[in-house]
């Protein structure tokens, strides 16, 4: 199993496509025909950043999540990354968040 | 709002999408949801079955289970789901195992985005067979075979559960274990022919409480549907699942005519939502009457006061519907036995009939007869009294 490493680069998996739903959004990995669900808009549009982005944490204080919510964050892309929504990047295709 | 909430709601596509492409069948299993057997010549062609895909590529709808009928009896058939997965719908079919030779197996190996279900109803071929018809039992195991042979990987094996399988469901894990499969286990509906046979094939209170204990003890390993939700009434522990009726809220039935039902349990003209025909499938899903109206909040109805109700939710649309009972009551397997006192004051003649039959009229060669029944099963009485009430319940 992968261990989550927020302070590594991370990105949506190529492999997998998202469909907007009201509540956030539905996310099909067309490899493991896995279904997972982003509960939030916000989760969304982080998950959609990552790869934008030298490290999660980065990703994250980019994004409009509030602060306190952070940890719940943090703990919703580990389990997306268990289910290969997200993976690990390579350092070097990352860019920094002025790439964006 | 937590995520089953919007669910209730509607998604803006379906999750889980079942497709019927053809009401052609090679068998005459006796509890054939959608009556099948002989072909309507009214069914989508390729060029229309390829739109359907084209605009399910629009909606995001990644994956459809393709069944019918016996989908692959379709000459088509391979070359639609080819055309589904290169555009982003990937397949999950349905088959009794007819048309996997050797050569079809490891094409179906050689891709990613195929998964075969096959459907098998006993561990043995004696139970099997007596449901699904002489030689299917054979039949399955040849394609599963020949499956495992071409390094196909983890298919499904799908079981119908009844009166007469439910004490093999550790034979059924054996079976999937030894092929490298998948077992997933549905809940048997009055729909189709089911409607016939559903009083000599549905589980008893015994066996539904050693299903959900099963079911309990090595849910996370099988597949349900989601469609043994009813049985959470009956213990501590919930089984796996939305524990929610999909109905045309996440699911739906497109059949091969291009009709599109809340369920594919629910073949009759109350499910009727619209057709792909008229203006497309996305039209339907969108903007339904029929679809608005499962969506709204729903009542328990005579339900709402029962303590288990939170844990069953009422039960499946479809099983109230075909045995005649109230679709805002129990549940005709209702595990606190309001099911079986409803049904016994309800008006079971006058119960609903599936609106569209195709089932063969002619010889089919090794047609099923119920277990106990004698080999040529006389066909349904027109009214359900009509029949012996003991009828099929002899020993097997």
């Amino acid at each position: 199993m992968t261990t989550f490493d927020p302070d590594l680069p991370h990105r949506c998996s190529p492999s997998v496509a998202l469909r907007p739903e009201p509540f956030g959004a539905l996310a099909y990995h067309f490899g493991t025909r896995r279904l997972s669900f982003l509960k939030t808009p916000e989760l969304v549009e982080l998950v959609t950043a990552l790869g934008d982005h030298t490290d999660v944490r980065t990703a994250l204080a980019a994004s409009p999540v509030p602060r306190a919510q952070h940890g719940a964050y943090l703990a919703a892309l580990a389990g997306l990354l268990e289910a290969g929504t997200i993976e690990p990047a390579d350092p070097s295709s990352t860019s920094d968040g002025a790439a964006r | 709002m937590k995520l089953v909430d919007h669910f209730k709601h509607g998604l803006t596509s379906p999750i889980c999408l079942t497709w019927e492409l053809t009401y052609a069948c090679n068998l005459a299993c006796v509890h054939c949801l959608s009556s099948s057997g002989r072909r309507d010549p009214r069914e989508l062609d390729t060029a229309e079955c390829r739109a359907v895909i084209d605009e399910l590529q629009r909606m995001q709808v990644f994956y459809v289970n393709i069944g019918g009928g016996e989908p692959t009896v379709r000459a088509d058939f391979f070359d639609l789901v080819d055309y589904a997965v290169d555009h982003q719908v990937g397949v999950k079919f349905s088959t009794n195992g007819v048309r996997i030779t050797p050569e079809r197996a490891r094409r179906l190996a050689s891709g990613d985005y195929v998964d075969v279900q096959i459907s098998l109803d006993g561990a043995t071929a004696e139970v099997n067979d007596a449901v699904r018809g002489r030689g299917s039992y054979a039949t399955a195991l040849r394609a599963m075979d020949n499956l495992a042979a071409a390094g196909f990987g983890e298919f499904k094996v799908n079981v119908v559960m009844t009166r007469h399988n439910i004490c093999q469901l550790d034979e059924f894990a054996s079976l999937a274990d030894y092929y490298g499969a998948q077992l997933r286990l549905t809940r048997m509906r009055p729909s189709g022919r089911g409607a016939d046979t559903w009083e000599e094939l549905h589980p008893r209170p015994d066996d539904q409480l050693r299903l959900y204990d099963w079911l309990v003890a090595h849910g996370e390993k099988v597949l349900t549907g989601d469609s043994f939700f009813h049985l959470n009434a009956l213990g501590e522990t919930s089984l796996p699942g939305l524990n929610l009726c999909g109905a045309g809220r996440v699911v739906c039935l497109i059949d091969p005519v291009g009709d599109v039902y809340a369920c594919p349990f629910a073949i009759h003209e109350q499910f009727l939502a619209g057709n792909v025909r008229d203006g497309g499938f996305a039209a339907v899903w969108r903007e339904s009457e029929l679809f608005g109206r499962l969506r709204a909040p729903q009542s328990g109805g005579a339900c709402a006061s029962c303590s288990a109700y939170d844990a069953c939710q009422g039960g499946c649309m479809a099983a109230k519907f075909f045995t005649g009972l109230p679709l805002d009551g129990p549940d005709p397997e209702c595990v606190k036995g309001h099911g079986a006192a409803a049904l016994a004051t309800a008006d079971r003649a006058g119960a609903p009939r599936p609106t569209r039959d195709h089932s063969h009229t002619g010889p089919v060669r090794g047609r099923p007869v119920v277990l106990g029944m004698p080999t040529t099963r006389p066909l349904p009485a027109d009214r359900l009294c009509d029949e012996s009430p003991l009828a099929g319940t002899g020993p097997r």
